[in-house]
């Protein structure tokens, strides 16, 4: 004979998971239909935003989060002249040449200390030749310091040959270039760039970016080398800067606009098209989520209404033996947030199990996976949270049914 | 017996199905006293006013007249909670059919009054039900849900039940309505024995004249009077 027990639970938990107990079959299904839901949205969630980081950490691995430029050169107009007849003028808009960047170096150290700025960089950029032998190429020079910038731009990962290296005389390619005018490490090309300015330089190192366009064109030399090429003496192009959070890139941009004579840029607004490509694809995944959540939400209260028509003598006999209302609504509310809770539990795991599955399926010729997927505790946290919040939303109007229910007539019709 | 303890005390109370043309008063001014330790029944045919009257003093069903005054509180105004709570205190509840919940143990239906109560059960509220258990003679089923004991076990463990809020007045309805003669006996004579011992105050409704005859008064109603009130 089992030894008489106190049950351990309060009141309102004993009687909220017998009758999720009682009612066995019914308690699995709604569970598995929670569960299958909540892993859907777990899984949809990891690889949308596994693909979009992806998506957006290769688009910054060559860009700045932010980029400043000189303002825009504008044509003044002559005050008109004071007569009585009107004038009619015609602003033909100039041709923006190259230009360094009005006191640069107030601006970038006023840039540096503004809240949300990580690093910063300054660079002398514009077009140049290269010329080795009979082939010439054009290419954007990029005149850099090698410490500050590779804060930015994360050289080290792309160098394919030689060393990470800036001397003075030295110069870094892309590989597509290197290809073009058949350049080794060690070897010396020369570099022309405005007015008939030229100097040789050579080769330290060979990078690939990943991306054609750069690998064919970026020659990065010292800053002092292509001041003086691009005759810009002590001049600055660029000054491209990383923020510490990416999505606030376009507010820094703003702000810095606002503070200092210079264009901002953010990496936002250089990529527009790939934003609204990014938005439009979080925003149909969260109607997915969304309908799937309801879905979810309707399972759990039709389930429960069914509970409360059977369970319907039960919480008659109950009422009768002196059980307030209250406590019959907090029954089927806890019975609503332990079916979120477990399905959700369960789901979240499922859900990270098919994500990892697909990652093992969804992988490069080399075995490496197509995109990372991204799994995070709050991404847990969240599938959880909002499904015992659905299971309890779901779970008020049969709980709002059965504690309203007449004990004389539950008990009778029951 | 004569004392002014009162248990239980209805005054002109009456009741009335339904509204306006549809509208049927079942009970017609019902006045009717139950002192501490009397054993009553309650007679009559069918359909004429017996449930409703339970209901009514089992606090289940709210009067359209007059009142019920249970172990000395008026309960006419009372809103859900108030009686809820007084019906849990003072009255104990044992229906035709046992009513055990099926999900539960022997032991847990028994605490189920205390449960309600307090929310929580207590070492001392298991030794009660336990001792509730024993004196009805099933301490060694305590375990055992409902299914898996007789009809009169189920009735057994149900009255065990409806004495565990300590009630001061206990209702039955055709308690034995649904047992064998053999078995209903039993039961008829365990109420007796606990009146008897404890001096609860009992109130029987009952089809059963051989019951209404083990009675020490017996009230009849008919179409919704009181027609005879006295010892069987």
């Amino acid at each position: 004979m089992p030894a008489a027990r106190a049950p351990r639970l309060p009141y309102a938990w004993l009687l909220a998971i017998r009758f999720l107990q009682e009612g066995r079959a019914q308690t699995l299904l709604i569970l598995l239909g929670i569960t299958l839901g909540v892993a859907v949205i777990v899984f949809l969630t990891a690889l949308i935003d596994g693909l979009q980081q992806n998506i957006i950490s290769r688009t910054l691995g060559t860009q700045a989060h932010v980029t400043l430029t000189a303002p825009e050169d504008r044509v003044r107009q002559a005050p008109a002249a004071a007569t009585a007849a009107r004038a009619l003028s015609y602003v033909q808009p100039r041709a923006q040449r190259l230009r360094s960047i009005p006191r640069w170096q107030q601006v970038t150290a006023g840039v540096a200390g503004l809240a949300g700025v990580r690093d910063v960089a300054a660079i002398t950029s514009g077009p140049a030749d290269a010329l080795r032998g009979d082939a010439r190429r054009q290419v954007a020079l990029m005149g850099i310091e090698l410490r500050e910038y590779v804060r930015i731009v994360p050289l080290p990962q792309y160098l394919v040959s030689g060393e990470l290296r800036l001397g003075v005389g030295e110069a870094l390619v892309g590989l597509e270039l290197a290809r073009d005018l058949g350049l080794g490490t060690g070897d010396r090309l020369r570099l022309q760039g405005r007015d008939g300015r030229a100097e040789s330089v050579r080769v330290a190192g060979i990078f690939s970016a990943g991306v054609r366009e750069l690998d064919q064109r970026w020659v990065f030399v010292p800053r002092r080398s292509a001041q003086t090429l691009l005759a810009l003496e002590g001049g600055v192009t660029h000054i491209p800067l990383t923020v510490t959070d990416i999505f606030a890139a376009s507010d820094v941009a703003a702000e810095i606009g606002a503070r200092h004579d210079v264009e901002a840029e953010s990496w936002m607004q250089a990529n527009r098209q790939l934003m609204t490509g990014l938005r439009s694809q979080s925003a149909s995944s969260s109607i997915i989520r969304f309908f799937v959540l309801v879905s979810v939400a309707f399972g759990i209260a039709s389930v429960l209404a069914v509970s409360v028509a059977q369970k319907q003598r039960e919480i008659g006999i109950l009422r009768a033996m002196g059980t307030s209302r209250a406590l019959v609504l907090r029954v089927f509310l806890i019975q609503g947030g332990l079916l979120g809770i477990a399905g959700s539990l369960l789901g979240a795991l499922a859900g990270a199990g098919l994500a990892m599955l697909f990652q093992g399926f969804a992988v490069n010729a080399d075995g490496s996976p197509v995109f990372p997927i991204v799994i995070t505790p709050s991404l847990f946290a969240t599938a959880v949270l909002t499904a015992t919040v659905t299971g309890l939303v779901a779970a008020a109007l049969p709980a709002r049914q059965a504690a309203r229910l007449d004990p004389v007539e539950a008990i009778r019709n029951g | 017996m004569a004392d002014a303890n009162g248990v239980l005390e209805l005054a002109r109370l009456r009741h009335t199905y339904g509204h306006g043309e549809t509208a049927c008063e079942v009970l017609h001014g019902i006045d009717l006293r139950l002192q501490q330790g009397e054993f009553a029944a309650l007679i009559g045919p069918s359909g004429s006013g017996k449930s409703t009257l339970l209901n009514l003093v089992g606090l289940l069903e709210t009067p359209t007249g007059g009142d019920v005054i249970l172990d000395g509180n008026a309960t006419a105004g009372l809103d859900d909670d108030a009686r809820t709570a007084l019906r849990n205190r003072a009255l104990g509840f044992v229906f035709q059919f046992h009513h055990l919940l099926p999900g539960f143990s022997a032991l847990e239906n028994v605490l189920m009054p205390r449960l309600a109560r307090q929310g929580r059960a207590t070492p001392a509220d298991v030794s009660d039900a336990m001792a509730l258990l024993d004196a009805v003679g099933l301490g060694q089923l305590h375990g055992r849900r409902p299914s898996e004991l007789s009809g009169g076990q189920q009735q057994r463990v149900a009255i065990a039940r409806a004495l565990a809020g300590r009630p001061r007045l206990l209702l039955a309805d055709e308690p034995t309505g649904n047992l064998d003669t053999h078995t209903a006996d039993e039961i008829f004579a365990l109420f007796r024995r606990i009146n008897a011992e404890q001096g609860l105050t009992f109130l029987v409704v009952t089809h059963d004249p051989r019951l209404a005859a083990r009675c020490d008064r017996v009230v009849r109603l008919v179409d919704g009077r009181i027609v005879g009130d006295g010892p069987p």
